[in-house]
């Protein structure tokens, strides 16, 4: 219906946008006109906005606040690394990179399905609660675990690198707060647009399924929605399975294009879950290609603004207020109402004008 | 058979008894009413019909079947469905979302199909569709079904609740006050729908009403409530004469 088209446009312009962005950028790259910095945050911010996706159908759709979701990320990253460090020398490249995904998407699924299960039956800022919790315990966990591989097996220890009790040709795959060193850097930037706009194709197919209306229903008033005899604890549950999936993508991403990864509060602790709630907040709740757009503008920013030294911060923090109100404060909205400065208005006036050609 | 069988049915909230030895029986294609002064306990026995109470006491059978105390999804797939007093739509959704939420357990495919729109998508989607505007235009609210559901005027949106009940294929529909707020006008155009809903849909219908006028001109029974007990039961016309009642309830 007219309805559904409206957002179908919008999903269509958002991966057409993409598409000239990343046409851009690799020609920049390819011509050497793209600054080391810049070329090294292509990737990540791919990852970013991947998990903001997913933490916005989390957040938006579901209506449940998500703390946690650098931990899925987290979750993600470490599964599918230790499964292409683990695997290196015995798949093929394309295979190893296309199961580790698989891999990292479906822990990070299973990682949620299991937090969500006891968590969803309850109403309230549980689950805020809970995933905070996980997002810590996951980091920890890692920082403390060293599994090594050598010709009898695999090693366990939460010890330290001594209890593995490995031979003496053994590989370390994870070592503790070292993490996991030499991941085969695979995910490059074009395989990171295409997850890019494969996650927000599947998220917005998703909202606007009979499933979707179902999360919708639940969230805008749950005691109607089960008195037209929805199983409110089963959307609930899928919607954030699938929340918690798109995120492992995005960690997916980014643990194959660094050389080094470990677990530190920065990348995947409080402040990272704490940072993809913003690119979630200023890109509009329930609006995935705002998402993108922030996560994009937010990481790129404070690097852009390097030279400025110690004003970057100050910078950064002034872009985040202005963001925020134009995003949310009614006279603002009212204003832009007017003059057309809405994502459906520049649509409608780029329109005209195509016609007017 | 009787379609619905309420025997000796009780609820305390702590030390308050709200409803107590409540008894009702409703005969299929019925159209029966629930009155009573405010905080007699009419709500609340539409809330342990639909299971978001727990009875502390009794039985319901529906078609012969228990359904005392299930989920309220549970009892919806069993066959009632209702509106509630105070408006609750699904706000952020079209009118036709809202009647397609309705229209959930009917159709099916999987979320799977869904994601990735197979074939089943588009073709149960078009299946969905038409049998939503089917439905609304019952009401003739097919004209609004892109509308947000929460931009409809207020008599509009009471009618979208009650075709959202409907489109859950329910036997019984329980409707929680739906002339409250509305002008005489609006009153009688909901007297016609309800009317016509029986006919179109074969529905029985139980609904709280204190608007005299539309329960006398549509009920064909009344179980007057008052303080959580029955106080008088029967033909519509012998309770609106029933001492009783016009001394608690109607006034002298």
């Amino acid at each position: 219906m007219k309805n559904l088209n409206k957002t179908t446009q919008k999903l269509i312009t958002t991966i057409a946008v993409i598409a000239v962005l990343y046409a851009i950028m690799q020609t920049m790259q390819s011509t050497g006109n793209l600054s080391s910095l810049m070329s090294g945050l292509l990737v990540p911010v791919c990852a970013y906005s991947l998990v903001a996706v997913g933490l916005n159908l989390c957040v938006g759709y579901l209506g449940e606040l998500s703390l946690g979701h650098a931990g899925f990320m987290c979750v993600g990253a470490f599964t599918s690394a230790f499964f292409s460090k683990a695997f290196q020398e015995s798949i093929p490249d394309v295979p190893r990179f296309i199961l580790a995904l698989v891999i990292g998407t479906c822990a990070a699924a299973l990682f949620g399905f299991l937090i969500a299960i006891p968590v969803l039956r309850l109403s309230g800022d549980y689950l805020a609660i809970v995933t905070l919790a996980f997002g810590e315990i996951i980091k920890n966990v890692i920082n403390v675990l060293y599994i090594g591989k050598d010709s009898s097996g695999l090693h366990f220890s939460m010890k330290d690198m001594m209890s593995l009790g490995m031979e003496p040709g053994g590989k370390i795959l994870v070592n503790g707060p070292q993490g996991i060193t030499g991941t085969p850097r695979q995910s490059t930037f074009t395989i990171a647009v295409i997850l890019l706009i494969l996650a927000l194709v599947v998220a917005h197919n998703f909202v606007n399924s009979r499933t979707g209306r179902a999360v919708k229903a639940i969230r805008d008033n749950q005691i109607a929605a089960e008195t037209v005899g929805l199983p409110i604890t089963k959307y609930k549950l899928i919607a954030f399975t699938i929340s918690a999936a798109i995120a492992g993508v995005g960690g997916v991403i980014y643990a194959h294009n660094i050389n080094s990864l470990t677990a530190t509060t920065n990348n995947f602790g409080y402040n990272m879950s704490i940072m993809i709630l913003v690119y979630v907040v200023l890109g509009g709740i329930g609006n995935f290609s705002g998402s993108v757009i922030a996560a994009v503008v937010l990481t790129m920013l404070p690097e852009m603004l390097r030279g400025l030294s110690n004003y970057r911060m100050l910078i950064y923090s002034i872009v985040l207020i202005v963001l925020m109100l134009f995003n949310w404060a009614p006279g603002i909205l009212k204003f832009r109402e007017e003059h057309g400065i809405t994502s459906k208005g520049i649509l409608d006036r780029f329109k005209k004008h195509k016609e007017v050609q | 058979m009787a379609l619905l069988e309420v025997t000796n049915l009780g609820i305390s909230f702590g030390g308050l008894r709200a409803v107590n030895e409540f008894d009702l029986t409703i005969e299929e294609g019925e159209l029966y009413g629930l009155i009573g002064p405010n905080g007699a306990g009419k709500t609340t026995v539409f809330n342990m019909l639909t299971g978001i109470y727990k009875p502390t006491d009794g039985k319901i059978r529906l078609a012969g079947n228990d359904i005392t105390g299930k989920h309220t999804a549970d009892i919806n797939k069993a066959g009632v469905a209702r509106t509630f007093q105070n408006i609750r739509l699904f706000g952020d959704q079209s009118v036709l979302d809202n009647v397609k939420i309705g229209l959930h357990n009917s159709y099916e495919y999987s979320t799977f199909a869904g994601v990735f729109r197979l074939p089943k998508f588009f073709a149960t989607e078009k299946e969905m569709d038409k049998k939503a505007l089917e439905i609304l235009s019952v009401f003739g609210l097919d004209k609004e079904a892109n509308v947000l559901a929460s931009n409809l005027p207020y008599g509009k949106q009471r009618q979208l609740e009650i075709a959202r009940a409907l489109a859950t294929n329910p036997k019984l529909l329980l409707l929680d006050e739906p002339a409250a707020g509305m002008n005489p006008n609006e009153t009688r155009d909901l007297m016609n729908t309800i009317a016509l809903i029986r006919k179109e849909f074969g529905v029985t219908i139980l609904l709280i009403e204190h608007d005299m006028k539309l329960v006398s001109g549509i009920c064909e029974k009344l179980t007057v409530l008052n303080f959580g007990q029955v106080l008088a039961q029967g033909k519509t016309s012998e309770v609106l004469n029933n001492p009783r009642v016009i001394k608690a309830y109607l006034g002298e």
